[in-house]
């Protein structure tokens, strides 16, 4: 308990960090939100001034910090310029989208990689062991832009699957299993992507994994018994395996964000990801804060998760306690 | 200090971990009270279960471990009361060798690295210098200087111990703490390494400190025994007298545990 | 009485990978009779765990069997499918390993390893396995087996998991039990329990027991007969009084004379120095094209450093091989 209560602590003051240093990095790209605005000849400088003063940009970087730090204890997470409005609520919906995808690809990514790698764990050398060796390295390879390019190619070729977004026109006029199915076939393309880019590394750290709890003294015991191989890898050495892929999950986590915010842009998927490329480029600084801080959210909630899983899944751990 | 004064000198220690753990382990009284005191130049075994405390009272005398009470003596100083700079030159007088010298010993570096390093640590001559002094120690505990560039785990369990007494030396230690040195090894190479000991005690004066389960092994090295039981001493004399006269129950149970064997028969003429 | 298991030259040879290949066991010939018990003393690397590995037939990738054969009831082991073999181990061949704590799954509890021992071999499912565990734990010595059949290793003492791995080893009441160092990293007080433990077992349940040890208290307590071995080969056999008595080859002497011999009530005051055999332990990647045993041997004589010495039988019932004795 008292674990759990540490790594709660030092998540706030991750988030403290995270945001602390975003403010910083926005404030230290060249030119702000109206920087625009000055280029049109229309606008005079006495106008974005005034604007700027309204907006409380021409305030020390610190004081606009606690600003926000202010606003989210209101709930708004600060004022998007872009939008004209807080930027909580513009937050939400996003933040399910996100969800929706990263949390179907893991469930899915893992029920494949977890199999799969198993099975690879028992192979000896041979042409199935180099196959997923080598299939798993050109994966690897494939940098995540081109997978997600490559298959929106596939959509719009063959039309089997809608290129993008994530409803189609008239969604809100079909009828609730109309508008589920919907959604559903517009998932299909950003999870692939998605478990795609995933999916070998997974395995091969399952691989690894299951190969090293096969090769430990109590599996040869156990085969010493008589123990029929597949009970030996199923019940011994898979959840003997299963405490460094815990592990994994927890830091998988960080980098399935990073790679679900490429694919929601290159498929237009209204995730956390284009707001996210958007407030950037147009120097929205609350709106950057958002998403960032949103996401550095759900990589603590997934370690927290992997910690409380490590727990019920390894009796020693559950007994050392501290 | 005078003559007859000894070298260690431990007073009530006591050494309790707390409770901790999810099931909340209960906690432990690792020692409850120890009077120890051993000669200089003595043999001296500390031998019990696990659990018995030896091993927490031998870490406690190397100072890796804070005993919870009480106090030790050390050529007549006080050692708990030193700590940081004024401890250092103690941790050269009290030297430990463990049961895995596997573990004991970097991996990574080489025989004769290893054992220059506390020469290096403690800022002792020149590299040229070091390594002499490395191989000379190398010798005497009968590693040929052809070892001198292996690494530890091209090496025996034998050899790594006589590599891990080699870097204890290099420090010319007076206490020398032996914790469970020769488990795992086998008895041939237990036999070379006792040879070992017994020579280096004539030749630098040392005073040996074993801690060990094996009370059959401790009698062929070790003077004098104490046994502990639940973190006290409970009977210690010299090793004849335990075994021929038993007092304490728990020692009655340890040298009815120690396997007896017909005696060896004269070696036959060639 | 036909032997239970007949080992007839058997050799095993081990790459290592970094050169030549070591020859693990070599010549080997032994024999167990039903409830017979037969010790195999040895140092590290003299081949007694790759003997029992071969047994069983569990030798890690690196080691083949390149000669010779076992014979278990009759059936050649070797050339044996590994689906049969599977039904001879922990049924009729099982073994006790040295470390309990490696033998034990640490994420499970241990009663339940115990039942699928049970249940792998026989009919008995649910509730049976789990009867016959609770009784099997009973049989090895503890007062609460429900309490002990519900806890996990790491909650258990060296002692208690060392019965454990006993109980999964008898639990399907096997002819012959290998066990591999099964005292060694227990305390003493604790190795006495267990060779008290595996003697009234072994008697209880009239089981065969090749125990391979390097503690020879434990085969002077048990063996009826014991072999010693060095560098893969055997090279001295006969009853434990007569080989630890008086032992004819001279690594046995040597071995004999580096154990410590503590104060025996009635013997000579002082404890016998162990004397260490001078030497270090053979190379079975380079052994000598003689005796392996010659470069630390105190009675090598010139053929030493020829061939190797055949096996002879200087008296009835004890084998030796060494020149010194016809080899």
């Amino acid at each position: 308990m008292v674990r759990l209560i540490r790594r709660a602590a030092h998540g706030l003051l991750l988030l403290l960090g995270v945001s602390i240093l975003s403010f910083v990095m926005v404030e230290l790209a060249p030119g702000d939100y109206f920087a625009e605005m000055r280029l049109d000849p229309r606008v005079s400088e006495a106008t974005v001034q005034a604007l700027r003063v309204r907006y409380g940009l021409d305030r020390p970087l610190p004081e606009r910090y606690l600003r926000w730090v202010a606003s989210l204890a209101r709930g708004e997470l600060g004022y998007s310029f872009a939008y004209g409005q807080p930027v909580g609520p513009l937050l939400w919906p996003r933040v399910r989208n996100t969800l929706l995808l990263t949390v179907t690809a893991t469930a899915l990514a893992w029920l494949l990689a977890l199999p799969l790698g198993a099975w690879w764990a028992t192979l000896r050398r041979g042409p199935s062991d180099a196959g997923l060796a080598g299939l798993t390295a050109v994966l690897l390879a494939l940098p995540d832009l081109v997978i997600a390019l490559g298959l929106l190619l596939l959509a719009v070729r063959t039309g089997w699957f809608p290129a993008g977004g994530m409803v189609s026109l008239g969604h809100e006029q079909m009828s609730s299993s109309e508008r589920v199915r919907d959604v559903a076939t517009h998932l299909v393309l950003p999870v692939t992507a998605l478990v795609l880019s995933i999916l070998p590394v997974l395995v091969r750290y399952v691989r690894a994994g299951v190969a090293d709890a096969l090769g430990a003294p109590f599996v040869r015991a156990a085969r010493a018994h008589g123990i029929p191989e597949r009970r030996v890898l199923l019940w011994h050495a898979l959840p003997a395996a299963a405490n460094p892929l815990i592990s994994l999950f927890g830091l998988s986590l960080a980098g399935l964000l990073s790679t679900s915010l490429l694919v929601e842009v290159v498929m237009s998927w209204p995730g956390l990801g284009p707001l996210l490329l958007e407030a950037i480029l147009a120097r929205d600084f609350h709106l950057v804060l958002g998403p960032v801080l949103a996401s550095t959210l759900l990589l603590l909630s997934g370690n927290v998760l992997a910690d409380a899983l490590l727990m019920v899944a390894d009796p020693r751990i559950r007994d050392e306690g501290t | 200090m005078e003559a007859d004064e000894p070298l260690v000198r431990v007073c009530g220690l006591t050494k309790r971990y707390l409770a901790r753990g999810w099931r909340r382990a209960p906690a432990v009284q690792a020692l409850a009270g120890v009077d120890l005191e051993v000669a200089r130049g003595a043999d001296l075994a500390l031998v019990g279960e696990s659990g018995s405390g030896k091993s927490t009272l031998a870490r406690c005398l190397a100072r890796l471990e804070e005993p919870t009470s009480g106090q030790i003596w050390f050529e007549g100083v006080d050692l708990l009361a030193l700590r940081g700079r004024r401890l250092r030159p103690f941790h050269e007088r009290i030297q430990l060798i463990l049961q895995d010298s596997a573990a004991a010993l970097d991996p990574r570096m080489r025989a004769v690295e290893i054992v220059a390093e506390p020469l290096e640590v403690l800022g002792r001559g020149g590299r040229q210098e070091r390594r002499r002094c490395a191989l000379e120690l190398m010798e005497v505990v009968g590693l040929r200087a052809a070892w001198a560039e292996r690494r530890p785990l091209d090496l025996s369990g034998g050899q790594r111990q006589r590599l891990a007494i080699a870097r204890a030396l290099a420090v010319k230690p007076q206490l020398l703490i032996l914790d469970e040195a020769f488990a795992g090894l086998d008895a041939s190479i237990q036999a070379q390494i006792a040879g070992l000991l017994g020579e280096l005690q004539g030749r630098l004066g040392l005073t040996y400190l074993y801690v060990s389960h094996d009370l059959g092994l401790m009698s062929v090295l070790a003077e004098e025994v104490a046994i502990m039981l639940e973190g006290r001493i409970v009977e210690r004399g010299a090793i004849s007298r335990i075994f021929a006269d038993p007092r304490h129950a728990h020692t009655r149970a340890l040298v009815a545990a120690v396997p007896s064997l017909p005696a060896p028969a004269p070696s036959p003429a060639p | 009485m036909r032997a239970l298991l007949e080992v007839r030259d058997l050799a095993v040879r081990y790459d290592a990978g970094n050169g030549a290949p070591a020859a693990a066991v070599d010549e080997l010939n032994l024999d167990v009779t039903e409830g017979e018990v037969v010790g195999v003393l040895g140092e590290s690397g003299c081949g007694k765990t790759t003997l029992l590995l071969a047994i069983l037939g569990l030798l890690p990738g690196a080691a083949r069997v390149v000669k010779g054969s076992i014979r278990f009831r009759g059936r050649e082991l070797l050339t044996l499918a590994e689906s049969e073999l599977r039904r001879l181990r922990g049924a009729e061949i099982s073994i006790i390993f040295q470390e309990p704590v490696l033998a034990l799954n640490p994420v499970r509890r241990v009663g339940p390893q115990v039942a699928e021992v049970v249940r792998a071999h026989r009919r008995g499912t649910g509730r049976r396995g789990r009867e016959e565990a609770l009784s099997m734990l009973a049989e090895v010595g503890f007062s609460d087996p429900a309490l002990v059949h519900d806890s996990y290793p790491h909650e258990l003492s060296g002692g208690q998991r060392q019965r454990v791995a006993i109980a999964q080893a008898l639990a399907c009441r096997p002819a012959l039990v290998l066990a591999d160092e099964p005292t060694a990293s227990l305390d003493s007080t604790t190795q006495a329990e267990m060779r008290a433990l595996l003697g009234s077992l072994q008697n209880r349940f009239g089981l065969a027991l090749l125990l391979v040890s390097h503690d020879l208290g434990a085969l002077a307590a048990l063996a009826q007969r014991v072999l010693v071995m060095y560098a893969g080969r055997l090279v001295e056999a006969g009853v434990p009084a007569e080989v630890f008595g008086d032992p004819l080859h001279p690594y046995s002497r040597g071995l004999l004379g580096a154990v410590p011999r503590a104060v025996v009530p009635g013997a000579s005051a002082h404890p016998r120095a162990p004397v260490p055999i001078p030497g270090s332990s053979p190379d079975l990647a380079g052994l000598p094209p003689g005796c392996a045993f010659e470069p630390r041997c105190p009675d090598r004589l010139p053929a030493c450093t020829e061939r190797p010495p055949q096996e002879t039988q200087p008296a009835d019932g004890r084998r030796v091989r060494c020149f010194k004795y016809g080899g």
